[in-house]
């Protein structure tokens, strides 16, 4: 067994972490400040942390994750960091040449009290940043929240470091997509350019860590959200907020600064999540919905009609982040199936309590937990002690699921071993589709591999 | 290019590089970009801060304590005092290999799992010691484990937790559990080199030595710096059991507390990976009187000279005779596999940028293929890694490695026992064994070759500009950068999750993954049909009409 040392018997445990289902913040916000173009994230803090988050994000997207650090020795985490991270700045414009520059903190600056504030005003006013150059930077104390608590962090730094308001309302809505792939960004892009509906959307992966191979290495790809663009998303009409952990705070201060009304809506994944979505667009940017989407939406329900038979009654345990994992249990309701276990190492008391309305009524029965001690060790146990049909998870679930021999879905992050999420949305109704898809495949591979010969199925 | 051949003078593109960085680091960083003059001494700057803002390869000294000397060790349950990232991002990364055998208290394996204390902000503020000692305690009541290994992350050594001390009481606590701790803030040094030396601190001061049992075989050695990436250890295994070679214990690859408790009663220590281990084979020495030499078994023939000066150390001539049957049964076999791959890879170019000994063995795989390495160089060495440890008296130690613990150690007043005489010593040196020495990368380049330490991203770019290598070989972060560039990157931290690499088996991997990425057709399709065409404006505007 690879994790033969998991008894089934649960002890409570106050301070200790095994096999965590969450990272730490300053990954959330390099990944969230790719989302610029022209953008070079810069981790402020010791060399480890962003070699350990390039190489996260590297080996999750399979593309060049390029980012800073401030290189701390004994000597700066005693003295601070500002020296540091002045020289960085400076190095990074002469010899990387990026439209801007996004700084996070990290456990080490934060703990020290180094002030980001304080000094990128010193390097604006010592003229380390050139002419029509930016700074944006976000406090990301890794010992607070999570890595998703770090991508809301960065959001609201790009916010607050880029978006203006001149007055005059531009007919346009923001989308902060939240934590999602490249894939995801793009297909909510395409759903809003369906519905004719312009929008403004940061961050955006897309085209930035999911970059083609041309022979030709780009520091800065085509791709990520433009400063003119975040710029201009403080004359937008509405903000739509996808997933209230990693985008609300972002929209929040657009409206506290700029008066942009914000919704707080679900990341679109699955049936329901995608219809709110569908419809709070539409109604956001005063369009109608097209009939294509009728039918996008009625492929979806086709799968689920034909193919209920497999789903039905099926138990599953989940665990990832709470803006990914509150849309998905609500679709695994719509299957029919049973969200049994449930954790997320993000913290707040919200997940939880969302989790429980939604389950209320077709699974009453659900294990959940989020925060401190909620780790995949934790979810392991449950399992041990009640089964489940389906795992979903990122990556680390592989440990568990060939121990107990049960069907696993790879969803979240980070995904280390197989590859699609860069490319195949799984948001959207398509994209609910692709789930399905997935979900599927691996019950009916279980099926197949299990079957006694004489009951092995041609058609299913 | 055939090895005879001078490589490029490569003095125009060093000033190219120069040029862009501002007058100060541009001074800086010409001290760690050293063209080769193989007639000549010459220094090479490194272990020295890295420029912030640069971007860098390296990484912190938690990564290299708790990453790379710790992490392959099974039966120890190393727990991550800090917030939760740094022991997430050290979990499994690392394929270190290791098998436990069946289940039971013998087939301890915590490798797969990720302990942390996880701490929050009202840790940071009042302090992490009570958590850290609950969290043994709880990891001590599930698990039962022979000994916790507590790791310091950066805030820990801020606001002053005091990890020893919680050690030493937890470990008076528990009664049948090693509990100790590592003092390897990730601030501490200047790359991951600063951590090596501290796990091999904590482990010879709180393990080696544990256990005074004799091993039971005739040729008994340890095997430093090898840490089972991809089976590597395996295989050299398997080659010293073929060869009746005991290993009394490999730090650390495949390893367990129980033989780090007994390493000291070997009778000799063979030095792999010299960068990350060397402090453990000189305590060794001093201690208990166990000479060390370096070895190398990256390379079939360099496998070969290996096991022959193992032969030579323990003179025994059926120890010797064993050796050249193993090596007559292995080698005939890897060099027709040479050969067969040396059709593609003769000639072709290969540029190394990885470890702090990885950039040097490799070298000697890529000359079994007939290819030639342009430019190499360390991402956390030493000068003693790149000029020999020949230069250690003039090193001057800095700010940065003054604040890294040096042991001192002295003999044994019971357990010391020379293995072998001065005199033996001697004259195994003069048949060219590196006895306590390592001679590094340097004097195995060829004149010309560009040497870069702690090479940066901009540097990168502009070699692979210069050179356009055939395979270009570093870790993660570079692998799809260079790659996007049309040049095929190599992972030799990781192996691009193939090997192993090491021994006659894994020689023969490597020609193959070699031969195969060189071979790799797709790399001619990276240009769309319609763009490669010429454009004849002429052709078009006829073909249209």
């Amino acid at each position: 067994m690879l994790l033969r040392h998991t008894p089934k018997e649960i002890k409570e445990r106050k301070a200790l972490t095994i096999n965590p289902a969450k990272t730490c913040q300053p990954v959330g916000a390099m990944y969230a400040a790719l989302g610029v173009h022209g953008c070079l994230p810069h981790s402020h803090g010791s060399q480890g942390c962003c070699s350990y988050h390039r190489s996260v994000l590297t080996r999750h997207y399979k593309d060049p994750i390029m980012a800073g650090t401030s290189s701390f020795t004994e000597g700066s985490s005693v003295f601070g960091g500002q020296a540091n991270l002045m020289q960085a700045i400076a190095n990074m414009f002469t010899i990387y040449n990026p439209d801007l520059i996004a700084i996070h903190s990290t456990c080490l600056s934060e703990t020290i009290g180094d002030d980001l504030n304080q000094i990128v005003s010193k390097a604006i006013e010592d003229g380390k940043v050139p002419e029509g150059k930016n700074v944006i930077y976000c406090n990301t104390p890794s010992y607070v929240g999570s890595h998703v608590t770090g991508f809301a962090n960065m959001c609201t730094g790009i916010v607050k470091g880029l978006a203006k308001h001149t007055g005059t309302a531009i007919d346009q809505v923001n989308i902060l997509p939240g934590w999602v792939e490249p894939s995801d960004m793009r297909e909510i892009k395409r759903i809003a350019a369906e519905m004719s509906a312009p929008i403004v959307m940061f961050p955006d992966t897309s085209d930035v860590v999911d970059t083609p191979q041309t022979g030709e290495f780009k520091m800065y790809p085509a791709g990520g959200a433009t400063v003119e663009a975040i710029a201009s998303s403080g004359d937008s009409i509405k903000t739509l907020a996808l997933g209230s952990y990693a985008s609300e705070d972002a929209a929040k201060l657009l409206d506290s600064k700029f008066k942009v009304p914000y919704e707080v809506l679900d990341i679109p994944v699955g049936l329901s999540a995608t219809d709110r979505f569908v419809e709070a667009l539409a109604n956001a940017a005063k369009v109608p919905v097209p009939a294509s989407f009728v039918a996008e939406r009625g492929r979806l329900v086709d799968v689920i009609t034909d193919m209920s038979q497999y789903l039905y009654g099926k138990k599953v345990a989940l665990f990832g982040d709470p803006d990914q994992l509150i849309p998905l249990t609500e679709f695994l309701l719509d299957l029919n199936m049973i969200p049994t276990h449930i954790v997320s190492g993000t913290p707040g008391k919200k997940f939880t309590k969302k989790i429980m309305e939604l389950c209320a009524e077709k699974a009453p029965n659900v294990n959940v937990k989020n925060g401190q001690q909620a780790d995949i060790f934790q979810l392991h146990q449950w399992m041990k002690n009640e089964p489940v049909d389906l795992l979903m998870g990122n990556t680390y679930g592989k440990y568990i699921a060939r121990d107990e021999d049960v069907p696993f879905v790879r969803y979240g992050f980070p995904i280390l071993d197989r590859i699609g999420h860069s490319y195949f949305p799984t948001v959207g109704y398509t994209g609910g589709i692709r789930l399905l898809e997935k979900i599927l495949g691996v019950f009916m591979d279980k099926i197949d591999r299990d079957a006694d010969s004489t009951k092995f199925e041609l058609v299913m | 290019m055939s090895a005879d051949k001078k490589l490029p003078d490569p003095s125009k593109l060093k000033e190219e590089i120069l040029s862009k960085y501002p007058a100060k680091i541009a001074r800086k960083r010409a001290k760690s970009m050293v063209i080769n003059d193989t007639k000549l001494d010459q220094e090479i700057q490194s272990n020295v801060r890295t420029i912030p803002g640069i971007i860098t390869q390296r990484g912190c000294t938690y990564a290299g304590c708790k990453g790379v000397v710790l992490g392959p060790t099974r039966d120890i349950i190393n727990l991550v005092h800090g917030p939760i990232g740094c022991s997430f991002y050290a979990w499994l990364t690392r394929r270190n290999q290791t098998d436990p055998g069946p289940e039971g208290p013998d087939g301890e394996n915590f490798i797969n799992y990720s302990f942390s204390t996880d701490m929050q902000d009202d840790n940071i503020v009042f302090g992490g010691e009570k958590k850290l000692k609950q969290a043994i305690q709880e990891a001590y009541d599930i698990f039962k484990p022979k000994a916790i290994g507590v790791f310091s992350t950066c805030p820990v050594g801020l606001i002053g937790d005091d990890v020893h001390a919680v050690s030493r009481e937890m470990k008076a606590k528990l009664g049948d559990c090693n509990v100790f701790g590592f003092s390897c803030e990730g601030y501490k040094g200047v790359s991951q080199s600063a951590g090596h030396h501290i796990a091999n601190n904590q482990l010879f001061r709180h393990v080696v030595g544990n256990d005074d049992t004799k091993p039971e075989g005739k040729f008994n050695i340890n095997l430093l710096g090898e840490y089972n990436i991809g089976g590597d250890g395996f295989e050299i295994d398997r080659i010293f059991n073929a060869c009746g070679i005991n290993v009394v214990c490999t730090f650390s690859g495949n390893s367990t507390i129980g033989a780090f408790e007994k390493s000291h009663t070997a009778d000799l220590n063979l030095v792999m990976c010299h960068r990350s281990i060397n402090y453990m084979a000189e305590m060794l020495e001093t201690k208990f009187g166990i000479p060390w030499f370096k070895v190398n078994f990256i390379g079939a023939e360099s496998t070969a000279k290996a096991l022959r000066k193992i032969g030579e150390y323990f003179e025994d001539d059926g120890l010797k005779a064993r050796i050249e049957e193993v090596i007559a049964e292995e080698l005939p076999k890897v060099k027709a596999r040479a050969a067969e791959a040396r059709k593609r890879t003769e000639g072709k170019l290969a540029m190394l940028f990885v470890g702090g000994s990885r950039a040097h063995h490799y070298q000697e795989l890529f000359k079994e293929l007939g290819m030639e390495t342009v430019s190499a160089g360390y991402e956390f060495g030493h000068r003693d890694d790149y000029e020999g440890r020949k230069v250690l008296p003039t090193i001057k130690v800095d700010a940065d490695s003054r604040n890294i613990e040096e042991l001192k150690i002295e003999a044994d007043p019971e357990r010391f026992n020379p293995r072998a005489s001065d005199i033996k010593l001697e004259t195994l040196k003069e048949k060219g064994l590196e006895i306590s020495d390592y001679r590094g990368m340097k004097t195995d380049m060829a004149d010309n070759a560009l040497i870069v330490d702690d090479i940066t991203h901009w540097e990168t770019e502009k070699l692979v500009d210069f050179y356009k290598p055939d395979i270009f070989c570093a870790g993660i972060k570079e692998k799809y950068v260079v790659q996007k560039s049309g040049i095929p990157l190599k992972q030799l931290h990781s192996y691009d999750y193939g090997g192993p690499y090491a021994g006659f088996e894994g020689a023969m991997n490597f020609y193959a993954d070699i031969e195969m990425m060189l071979s790799t057709t797709i790399w001619k399709k990276i240009k769309a049909p319609w763009l490669s065409k010429e454009t004849d404006p002429s052709i078009c505007a006829e073909y249209v009409a």
